[in-house]
């Protein structure tokens, strides 16, 4: 670099101490906020040593709790998939009335209070709500159940993969898809071998972030679940009553599986945005090319 | 193989993209579209492929009636203007894809697709890019590569999206002379789209010129440069200059110029315009009586091979655009300002209710 293109650079970019104030003031909040409260939730649970932390791990309601949260997500997170497909699908390769309208409504649940997401479904199918008597003589149980534990939770976590896929098919465009059923390829053919393997990374980065806010839901699931112990207990709702117990350590320590969940979504998500950035965008090539 | 299309009309919402749109096309042809932006071209052809239903209209492939056909079972071949290559795929599999799609009962096996693919590779010289991502690929390549999977399938007939219009100019032109070769070599009736007046002059056997959604002039590219039917080709193909005047029993006086028009002979003194191409405008030191008209230089613009210079006629108020041979430039020795005669020569005159 020459000593003129080294000065002009100087002049475009802040003062060296603005620079460090601001890397400070960064890593002094992500410390405060992110990994001091991380390093307090391993350190209590370990607090009485790996006895008692696996103790309560292994304790009944705790597996059960357990159990629930990974039937939830289960059940959600591929539901979740289709519709999140069938949505984006549809807003990005069709025009249609009342398309705005749709995106509007996938973001509902980002804009409403997780506790009243919860509260809608009491509502609905609570003993007062609208279904609640029909459901009631017919033995239906719903809320205060799991299965109202899992609307509850797909409510919540629908607008993720959505919300990832719409911008990746609409910067795809229509175009390959073309190509690939003039060359003959039927629809099952085209969405195997041309739509999902360009879509694939955003795919999985919207499932892992639909499954982590599956598993770690408290809010909605708190409304509908009722609080039953080793019945409708999910893992947040277990910690939260371990917690209430003075049972700092099982609560720590249940709280730091899913502190590991935490961690090991932020792992898949940046080896797939990893692989993404691997790979040349065509973007980018183009304007070389040009 | 033949195409008719016969009496297409396309709406998209309350745009009206064709207008009983009704083109012949003899098998072996390479057929031009040419057009501004918004003339329905692109539309044309994406319903002869089958991406688009035309609101009304037939379009008959080789005597079979192929409208209601869905678009995978048509046997065309489609290159896109942005090649829409497949880029999760190589070259070899993008290529391999029409092959590797097809019925089981149908389906080639491994090794044969592999020949074909390698012949393929060969014929659109590249034989060397098998194992490369279309990322890895220039423009000029990939389009190549497009071109290679739509005949991978062995179309019927070959349809191509302004194909160089993504292109820069060097490897624009080098492509269109190879397209035409490789006509010429394989013979597969073709239809291409492009707004590029030159590239269509240059590829096609014939031209079929488009404005507005209807077929304006259809004809092989002589016929359509030198009698043009009507104002809009004659101005989308080329510049001209546009000389007002009037039109009286089979004799035309635009300004100071007198021509004879026996076409309009019949007409009682209308107005009418006379076009004239920039190239078809000479310049001289000394007035001819009757067919050249006082200009000062204006400007002066050389432009590789060919001056461009701007006159002002009339009091300046109007211009008169010639292009010149660099030959002839240098024998007038024009300046800026000088004073000069130009007279047009090969005028078309269209009485007043032509107007573009």
């Amino acid at each position: 670099m020459t000593n003129s293109q080294y000065k002009r650079r100087e002049n475009l970019t802040e003062p060296v101490p603005v620079q460090w104030i601001l890397a400070i003031l960064a890593i002094l909040f992500l410390g405060l906020f992110l990994f001091l409260p991380l390093a307090a939730v391993f350190s209590q649970a370990l607090a009485k040593g790996f006895g008692p932390y696996f103790e309560a791990l292994g304790n009944p309601d705790a597996l059960a709790a357990i159990r629930l949260t990974l039937i939830t997500a289960a059940v959600s997170v591929p539901l979740n998939l289709v519709f999140g497909l069938a949505a984006a699908w549809a807003i990005t390769k069709f025009d249609f009335r009342g398309k705005n309208l749709l995106v509007t409504m996938i973001d509902l649940p980002f804009s409403v209070s997780p506790v009243i997401s919860g509260l809608i479904f009491v509502l609905i199918f609570g003993l007062q709500g609208w279904m609640g008597p029909w459901l009631n003589e017919h033995s239906f149980k719903i809320v205060f159940a799991v299965p109202g534990i899992i609307l509850a939770t797909i409510f919540v976590t629908f607008p993720f993969v959505a919300r990832e896929l719409i911008p990746l098919m609409e910067a795809q465009g229509r175009e390959e898809e073309e190509a690939a059923l003039v060359l003959g390829a039927s629809g099952l053919q085209t969405f195997f071998r041309v739509t999902l393997p360009g879509i694939r990374e955003g795919l999985v980065y919207g499932v892992i972030l639909c499954n982590a806010r599956a598993m770690g839901e408290f809010g909605a699931v708190s409304v509908v679940s009722g609080h039953i112990r080793g019945l409708t207990n999910t893992l947040p709702l277990h910690v939260e009553i371990l917690y209430n117990e003075y049972d700092f350590t099982a609560a720590f320590a249940v709280a730091s599986l899913l502190a590991m969940l935490a961690l090991a979504t932020l792992a898949v998500k940046s080896l797939t945005q990893w692989k993404r950035a691997r790979r040349p965008s065509i973007e980018f090539e183009e304007a070389l090319v040009r | 193989m033949s195409i008719q299309i016969e009496n297409i009309t396309k709406h998209f919402g309350g745009f009206q993209a064709l207008r009983d749109v009704s083109i012949d096309i003899a098998p072996g042809e390479l057929v031009g579209l040419l057009g501004p932006s918004g003339s329905g071209k692109t539309t044309l052809l994406r319903i002869i492929a089958g991406l688009e239903t035309p609101d009304r209209g037939t379009i008959v492939v080789d005597g079979e009636d192929t409208t209601g056909v869905s678009v995978r079972r048509r046997g065309v071949g489609f290159v896109f203007q942005h090649y829409a290559l497949f880029r999760h795929m190589t070259v070899f599999e993008n290529i391999a894809f029409g092959l590797r799609v097809k019925p089981r009962k149908d389906r080639p096996s491994g090794r044969e697709i592999k020949a074909k693919v390698m012949k393929l590779l060969k014929l659109v010289q590249l034989e060397g890019v098998a194992d490369r991502y279309p990322s890895q690929l220039s423009g000029g390549q990939r389009q190549r590569i497009a071109l290679a999977r739509a005949l991978a399938v062995e179309p019927r007939v070959l349809l191509l999206d302004e194909p160089f219009g993504a292109l820069d100019a060097k490897v624009r032109s080098e492509l269109r002379q190879w397209l035409r070769q490789l006509h010429d070599e394989l013979q597969i009736t073709s239809v291409f789209v492009t707004h590029d007046q030159e590239e269509a002059l240059e590829v096609a056997d014939r031209i079929v010129v488009m404005n507005e959604g209807r077929v304006e002039q259809s004809g092989t590219p002589e016929e359509v440069y030198e009698n043009p039917a009507n104002p809009f080709i004659l101005s989308f193909l080329g510049s001209v200059n546009l000389f007002h005047g009037r039109v009286h029993m089979g004799q035309a006086r635009l300004g100071a110029i007198d021509i004879a028009v026996p076409e309009h002979a019949a007409t009682d003194d209308i107005p009418a315009v006379g076009y004239v191409r920039s190239h078809d405008i000479s310049v001289e030191r000394q007035p001819t009586d009757g067919a050249s008209i006082r200009a000062e230089v204006k400007n002066i613009h050389s432009i590789g091979p060919i001056v461009r210079v701007t006159f002002g006629v009339n009091g300046k108020d109007e211009t008169v655009q010639a292009e010149l041979t660099r030959e002839a430039f240098r024998k007038l020795a024009l300046k800026k300002g000088e004073r000069v005669y130009v007279r047009p020569s090969n005028v078309r005159v269209f009485v007043e209710d032509y107007q573009i």
